[in-house]
Order: C-alpha cells, then sequence, then structure tokens
C-alpha cells in the first residue's frame, strides 16, 4: 500500500491568454501551478475546491490530455513528460477517466455494444467475441441489463449513463481511474448507488482512483486522502479525517465550515470568507490566499508559503499553520 | 398559533403534452408561517420547482392548475391566489411574493446596466422619482453588500460574478419588502464559500424585513442550515412535512428516511452509503397507489392498492404512509 503508483513533480500547465483592449496584452494564466503529489497503489486522493481552483486541469494534465508546461508525471514508474505518442498511447490504457455529465461523455450514436467495445478496438485487444463477452461481464459488474447493449445513451436515465461510463473505463482493465465529479449531476439516492459502486469496483479490482469534486462530504466518504486546491496551488493535503476534522490551511477552515451540514443545529457556524476568488490571471502576489485570510500577516503578501509536514502524511502552504489551530473548532 | 401567512391547498398541476400527461403536482398541501422558512426538498422531477411556479401563478402552456386553493393572508382578509386576475396577481407579485432563481443570468437581461434594470420596477412598483430611484438603488445594493455600489450601478450583469449576480436578485426581491420570499435552489450553482454568503444574507433579510421564505433545494444541508420546517416531496407529492429537527432526527416516512442516509455524512466515515433502489418515477396517471411503494423497503400490501393521505402523526408532523401511521396508530 506504501508503493506510489501515480506521482507528479513540479507540474505546471498554464494557457496563454490575451487581455485588454483588442486582446493586444498576452499574459499566462497558471491552471495548475507546481503542484507535486503521489498516490499510492489501490488508495483514494480525493481533489477538492472551488471552481477555477485547478482541480480538473490537474486530472487531465496528469493524464497527459493537456501536455504539461513544465514538471514531471511518473506512473507505474515511467515518466510521461515527453514520452513518445506510441509508448503514451500504451501507458494510457491503464489510466481512464469518468466525466460529470455522463451523456455528453457517451457518442449518442453509437449503441452500448459499440461504446464499450470502441476502447478495446482501438488498442487492438481481442476478437470480436472477446470484446462482447467483456462487455456483457462489465455490464453485469456494473449493474446494468445485459438487454441494454443493443440500445443507445440516450435511453438510460443519468445513473445508467454512469454506469456505462464507468463500465467502459473498466475495458481495459486500467490502474488508475481519475474520477472528475462523477456524480455532481445525479440527484442524491442515484449518487449513493454510484458512490458505491465505486468503492466496490475499487476493492475487486484493486483500483487507485483520483477523485476530484466540489463536494466535500462526498470525497470524504470516497478517499483515504485528501488534497486541496486554491488557484491553481495544492494548499493542504492529508488523511481524511485530519482534512475535515482538524484543518491547518485557514482556505480548508472556512472551505469546511461553509459545507451546509444536514445536522440541524441552533446556530450556524461563523467563519465566512469575504469577497470572491480572485481570477486566476491576476493572482494575489505571495500567499494567493491573503487578501481573504483571516490571519494573514504582512509576509503572507511577499514570500509564498510551501507546503511542511504537520504530522502523519499531513502538509500545509501556511506560514502561520501553527496559530491556525488554536482557533479550531 | 400563528395564523399561516400562505396556505398552498391540494394543489395539482399537469403538464398536457401532446403524447401524454404529466401529473407534476398531485395534491400538494402546505402552509407557511409569516416569518419562517419553510424547505422544499426533493429529487429532480418532484414537483418542488413546479409548486413554487404555480404560487407565483408562472406554470404556463403546456402547464395547467387543475385543482387547489393558494391562500395568501392579507390584514384580516384572506385571497385566493387562483382566484385573482392577471392585473390583481401582477400587483402581488414583486410586491408581496418576490421570487429568485438558480441562475441569476436569466432573470436578469444582458444588455441592460445592473442600475437601469434595479431603478426600473422601484420607479414602477414604488413610485419613486429617477433621483430617489438611484439613491434606492445605491442603498439595496449597499445592503446585500455590493463594494462601491454606486460605480457598480453603470456596470452590466456579465461584469459581476455569480455571488455577485445572485447578491443583485436578492436586491431586486427584497426591494418592496415582501412578505415571502421564493428562492429557488438560490446558492445550487454557487461554489461552497460563496453559497454559505448568499444563504447568510438571506437570513438576515428575513431578520430585518420580517419577509417568510420558501427555500426549494435538493441540498438538505441547506434546509438544516437555513429552516424552521420543511417539506419533503416525491413525485408530486408532500410525503412527510414537520419542524426540522423532528425530520432530520426522527423521519418517519421511508423515503425521508432513505434519503438522510443516502448522503455522505462530512463527520463520520461510513463504509457503505444507503441507497434507494431504481429512480423516482414519471406520473402519468392518476395516483391511487403509494408513488414510493416499488422502491420502498417497507411496504406492505396496502401500499400497493390504496394512497395514503397526509396525516398528521403528532402535531405539526404529517406524513403520508400506511406503515408509519399505522406504528402510530399501535402506539396510542
Amino acid at each position: 500500500m506504501t508503493e506510489a503508483i501515480v506521482q507528479t513533480v513540479d507540474l505546471v500547465k498554464s494557457f496563454a491568454v490575451r487581455r485588454g483592449f483588442f486582446a493586444q496584452r498576452k499574459t499566462r494564466l497558471y491552471a495548475v501551478d507546481r503542484v507535486s503529489l503521489s498516490i499510492n497503489a489501490g488508495e483514494t486522493l480525493g481533489l477538492v475546491g472551488e471552481s477555477g481552483c485547478g482541480k480538473s486541469t490537474l486530472g487531465l494534465t496528469l493524464m497527459q490530455l493537456y501536455e504539461p508546461t513544465s514538471g514531471q508525471v511518473y506512473f507505474d514508474g515511467d515518466n510521461l513528460v515527453g514520452m513518445p505518442s506510441a509508448q503514451l498511447n500504451k501507458v494510457r490504457r491503464k489510466m481512464q477517466m469518468i466525466y460529470q455529465d455522463p451523456y455528453a461523455a457517451l457518442d449518442p450514436r453509437m449503441n452500448i455494444e459499440e461504446i464499450l467495445t470502441e476502447p478495446m478496438i482501438i488498442h487492438g485487444i481481442g476478437t470480436r467475441h472477446e470484446r462482447l463477452a467483456e462487455a456483457r461481464r462489465l455490464m453485469d459488474i456494473v449493474g446494468l441489463p445485459q438487454d441494454a447493449l443493443g440500445r443507445f445513451p440516450s435511453e438510460f436515465s443519468g445513473g445508467q449513463q454512469q454506469r456505462i461510463g464507468i463500465a467502459r473505463a473498466l475495458m481495459l482493465q486500467p490502474k488508475l481511474i481519475i474520477c472528475d465529479e462523477p456524480v455532481s449531476s445525479l440527484d442524491v439516492s442515484v449518487q449513493a448507488q454510484i458512490l458505491n459502486l465505486l468503492r466496490d469496483l475499487q476493492k475487486e479490482f484493486d483500483l487507485t482512483y483520483l477523485f476530484i469534486s466540489h463536494n466535500i462530504a462526498v470525497t470524504r466518504f470516497m478517499s483515504r486522502r485528501i488534497g486541496v486546491m486554491y488557484l491553481g496551488r495544492l494548499t493542504e493535503i492529508g488523511p481524511g479525517a485530519t482534512i475535515v476534522e482538524q484543518p491547518r490551511h485557514p482556505y480548508t477552515q472556512a472551505l469546511i465550515s461553509a459545507v451546509p451540514d444536514p445536522q440541524p443545529t441552533d446556530t450556524r457556524r461563523q467563519r465566512r470568507l469575504s469577497g470572491d476568488v480572485p481570477s486566476p490571471i491576476d493572482r494575489p502576489s505571495g500567499c494567493t490566499f491573503h487578501p481573504r485570510c483571516p490571519f494573514a500577516q504582512a509576509e503572507c503578501a511577499n514570500t509564498e508559503p510551501q507546503l511542511r509536514p504537520f504530522g502523519p502524511e499531513h502538509f500545509v502552504a501556511c506560514h502561520f499553520a501553527e496559530k491556525t489551530a488554536a482557533t479550531t473548532s | 398559533m400563528n395564523e399561516p401567512l400562505l396556505e398552498v391547498k391540494n394543489l395539482q398541476v399537469r403538464f398536457y403534452l401532446s403524447e401524454r400527461t404529466v401529473y407534476a403536482v398531485n395534491d400538494v398541501s402546505f402552509t407557511v408561517e409569516p416569518g419562517q422558512v419553510v424547505g422544499l426538498v426533493g429529487e429532480s422531477g418532484c414537483g418542488k420547482s413546479v409548486t413554487s411556479l404555480a404560487i407565483m401563478r408562472l406554470i404556463q402552456k403546456p402547464g395547467r392548475i387543475d385543482a387547489g386553493q393558494i391562500l395568501l393572508r392579507e390584514r384580516n382578509k384572506t385571497v385566493d391566489l387562483l382566484r385573482l386576475s392577471t392585473k390583481e396577481i401582477e400587483q402581488v407579485r414583486g410586491n408581496r411574493i418576490s421570487m429568485i432563481f438558480q441562475d441569476p443570468m436569466t432573470s436578469l437581461n444582458p444588455v441592460l446596466t445592473i442600475g437601469y434594470q434595479l431603478m426600473e420596477p422601484l420607479k414602477l412598483h414604488r413610485g419613486l422619482s429617477a433621483e430617489e430611484a438611484r439613491r434606492e438603488a445605491v442603498r439595496l445594493l449597499a445592503r446585500v453588500g455590493i463594494p462601491e455600489p454606486e460605480g457598480r450601478l453603470k456596470e452590466y450583469p456579465h461584469q459581476y460574478s455569480g455571488g455577485m449576480r445572485q447578491r443583485v436578485m436578492i436586491a431586486m426581491a427584497a426591494a418592496c419588502s415582501p412578505d415571502l420570499l421564493i428562492a429557488d435552489e438560490p446558492s445550487t450553482a454557487l461554489d461552497v464559500t460563496i453559497q454559505a454568503q448568499i444563504l447568510d444574507l438571506l437570513l438576515e433579510l428575513k431578520q430585518d424585513l420580517g419577509t417568510a421564505i420558501i427555500i426549494i433545494t435538493h441540498d438538505l444541508g441547506v434546509i438544516a442550515e437555513m429552516a424552521q420546517k420543511v417539506v419533503v416531496m416525491y413525485a408530486g407529492t408532500v410525503v412527510e412535512s414537520g419542524p426540522i429537527k423532528t425530520i432530520f432526527s426522527t423521519p418517519q416516512h421511508p423515503y425521508t428516511e432513505a434519503l438522510m442516509y443516502s448522503i455522505p455524512p462530512l463527520h463520520a466515515a461510513p463504509e457503505r452509503l444507503a441507497t434507494i433502489k431504481g429512480a423516482p418515477p414519471l406520473i402519468l396517471a392518476e395516483l391511487t397507489h403509494c408513488p414510493f411503494e416499488p422502491r420502498c423497503a417497507k411496504r406492505i400490501a396496502r401500499c400497493a392498492e390504496e394512497r395514503p393521505p397526509l396525516l398528521e402523526l403528532e402535531p405539526d408532523h404529517a406524513c403520508a404512509c400506511w406503515v408509519a401511521q399505522a406504528q402510530i396508530g399501535e402506539v396510542q
């Protein structure tokens, strides 16, 4: 359980953007900024943060669907950055993705059999017979009826479409699955079915997940460890219970306390962030969170904090993480 | 016990499509007291939004309100909103009942400035002069926490962030100090930290103006933090309603209970979540049985034969379930 299957080192993904009158001014948007993390074989790493924090871009860059601007991505010991595409395609079999909108991720003109067998055809695996048998087996595993094979995506409910997306991701027997908001478009009763299914599959096939979500409760249910991102930076990472119950970074604390708790209490919790998330194009200097941070000091605007260890597997990027702890809870 | 501000009685809304009729709201009844926050909760298609649109008389063809009463109390008399003329209901909308929606961008006109859109109704509804309306608009924007309100009046909706647009919608809704504010998924499209700000703002308005709020959401967490009373809907029916603490601690309807346990808890790490088999149904005929029966773990023969009425199990706590009603009967 301690062997890392994925590791990123100072991974950066930036995009060129044009701003100003007639878009004359060129600048760069750092969607993912020097993120280093690793995921152990068989574990789930959750990634949370608000829109625009770079969590989805990190997933896509990790898959090499975006070419990293700089930094390294190691998968199963190989560096994927700069790998020849023929070799990369072989490695990609072992990494699959599940998307937020299952319907958009399925070709509406292909029936389920075609959707499920396509990845095997592309990678030249098996005979027609074997591919069909594999599709049947996975339909069963994800809880879809056998007669669904001849039908089209639009004939299924959102939850069933997500099951199809999961079955397709499993067709090539991957080691790593990147789940990008896989239950965000589903109702809670259906969401619970899909979350349970993902956990069952993880045990059965010894899968490693990167679970990306804006929903912290969902992420905690799924993940052993959770990473928190803000404006492209990884601000805190640690075991799920630590991140939720004893967060050290002021942003994590605000994020957790903003989650509406389905246990009615007499008082609403007080810690509120003011203002909006700044634009990722004009990120604040130093610690990018400092303009909204209740603990900010002069140093925070000048020096960018790096991740520091705080406990077993727990790292925080805050100059004053020792102080924030006293005021938690 | 307070007189209710709003009483929805046996409301029925159907959508007459060419190939079928959708029974969207089936016999829905609930009350809202003055200054109370009532949460309307349920999954997509349960009829919660249609119910709120019916209260505003905003159901459009092919939809139709087929039966029921929507009683709004006005000083000493009570009016049935469903019996008002178009002119009369327009007076109620905006003045006495306001509504905000999930996506503020669909309610704001992209080619008009925020200031224009905020001032126009003030001139129309409250008869203010241009200068008075401008001052009032600045005051309202400042009230909902928009920085530099003077300058921002001249800006267009796209120059505002999602959270700020929702603040503008709340400012508009609050402009005429309505008795009732209907908020349909007001924070669903927003990030959690912004959602928390918007929910705080709604509660502040309730405190300041004494406005009652119907908050419609699929998020039980939002209900728990905001509401005093919760109405749980399923397949166009009210399955359970009551004080928030009762519903959350001892839900009596199997659907409410299953819904509670299917949400991943923030402060615990269970191995599995409870699930409800299948998906919610689309109701295409008069209900003659419990709509939850096919998915219910506690069903008995009667559930498939007869539709359970919404009955009070204890004061203020009503539930439409044969099993729950039988259990209470035995205890008494």
